[in-house]
């Protein structure tokens, strides 16, 4: 009988992001220790969790990561799509079930997804931006591929903790929007440390010839948001809760251009 | 006998004023698009009943100084762009707009 238990144990990890439990099943205990690896520090030690995904592996090399993301809501599910990719999920019952080949990119992309339907119901957002806290005020640091959120991440100096140097993750709790660590990377390949704070500001990067900040308000602050905020869902009533939000962060978030030289001196300017 | 064209706003987008100006999000690719004051009026008066023209004429005409031909001609391109990118709706007859929400809880 315990044997039993130990190998259902095995087949199964919570992954917990921005407090969010989410239980990956899968009858491959090699990907699951795969997965237990690629989200370390973001495994749960409970097994309890709000949503079940049941993972089915096809053949290496059978699907393609070039098609882009298609995700739609049909008859009570969110299905999702990639080459490399197929999920439902049905937000009702909480369970779900991701076909996918053995590679840690194709769930990754599954849980941003399935994050951003989440936090759009609960006022928040996914960002291409790194973050990062210092002294308990969270900094977001938002661009297209190329501004320099990994490098505003790499120039950190020692006492800040970094949340992320690719995707953050913004969610509304207690009337304030926070900064939540996530296990999603880009250049650093470092998943950012499981913390969350405040959010004190967020800047908009360019790289330039010398360290410049401008507020930046309104219709302009609004924009330089959702250019960068991610969205997945064709679908109406998502778009609208994610544009709603982006009103309401620049609404109580400043938000600045920073123009910056890539070197530690920027983040002198950062408070 | 006259053509009259009549525009309404999709179902499909997020759009909020703020100031002089009108953004407004496509749903279905995500698009965002910025209507200058003048374009935030007609996108306002598009309720899918009122004709084009009496929109230009009403709204355009009695509050900025241009001529009616000018302005309908300015008015039917912006309209035919937004329709090209299918965040407004142009008919030859009134339309009945859609609410396009979902009933269901996700």
């Amino acid at each position: 009988m315990s044997s039993v238990t130990a190998v259902m144990q095995s087949s199964s990890v919570v992954v917990e992001i921005g407090g969010l439990p989410i239980r990956l099943r899968c009858d491959n205990p090699a990907f699951v220790r795969q997965i237990e690896e690629r989200y370390a520090g973001y495994v749960s030690l409970s097994n309890e969790a709000r949503f079940d995904f049941e993972i089915e592996l096809a053949p290496p090399g059978t699907k393609s990561r070039d098609a882009d993301v298609c995700v739609t809501w049909e008859s009570g599910h969110w299905l999702m799509e990639r080459g490399d990719f197929r999920a439902e999920w049905n937000p009702s019952t909480a369970r779900g079930r991701i076909q996918q080949t053995i590679n840690p990119y194709s769930l990754d992309c599954v849980l941003r997804i399935v994050h951003t339907l989440l936090l759009a119901r609960e006022g928040g957002f996914l960002l291409h931006a790194s973050s990062a806290i210092r002294n308990g005020r969270a900094f977001l640091f938002s661009g297209v591929s190329g501004a320099g959120k990994t490098t505003m991440a790499r120039l950190a100096p020692p006492d800040a903790a970094l949340l992320t140097d690719e995707i953050s993750y913004v969610t509304w709790r207690d009337g304030r929007y926070f900064a939540v660590g996530t296990p999603f990377y880009g250049e650093l390949s470092r998943a950012g440390e499981n913390l969350h704070a405040p959010i004190e500001a967020l800047y908009l990067l360019a790289k330039g010839p010398e360290n410049i900040i401008e507020r930046i308000e309104g219709a302009d602050a609004v924009r330089g948001l959702l250019r960068n905020v991610l969205f997945f869902a064709r679908d109406p009533e998502f778009v609208k809760l994610v544009f709603d939000t982006a009103f309401d962060f620049v609404s109580r978030v400043p938000v600045r251009r920073l123009t910056f030289v890539p070197d530690t001196s920027v983040w002198e300017l950062i408070e | 006998m006259k053509n009259y064209q009549y525009v309404a706003r999709s179902a499909a987008i997020a759009a909020r004023a703020l100031g002089d100006e009108t953004m407004v999000m496509s749903a279905t690719n995500s698009t965002l698009f910025t209507l200058d004051e003048v374009a935030s009026v007609i996108w306002a008066a598009a309720d899918g009943v009122t004709p084009l023209d009496e929109i230009v004429a009403n709204k355009i005409c009695a509050q900025y100084d241009i001529s009616p031909e000018a302005a309908l001609k300015d008015a039917q391109a912006l309209v035919g762009n937004l329709a090209e990118h299918g965040i407004l709706l142009i008919s030859d007859q009134p339309l009945i707009h859609s609410s396009g929400s979902h009933k269901e809880t996700r």
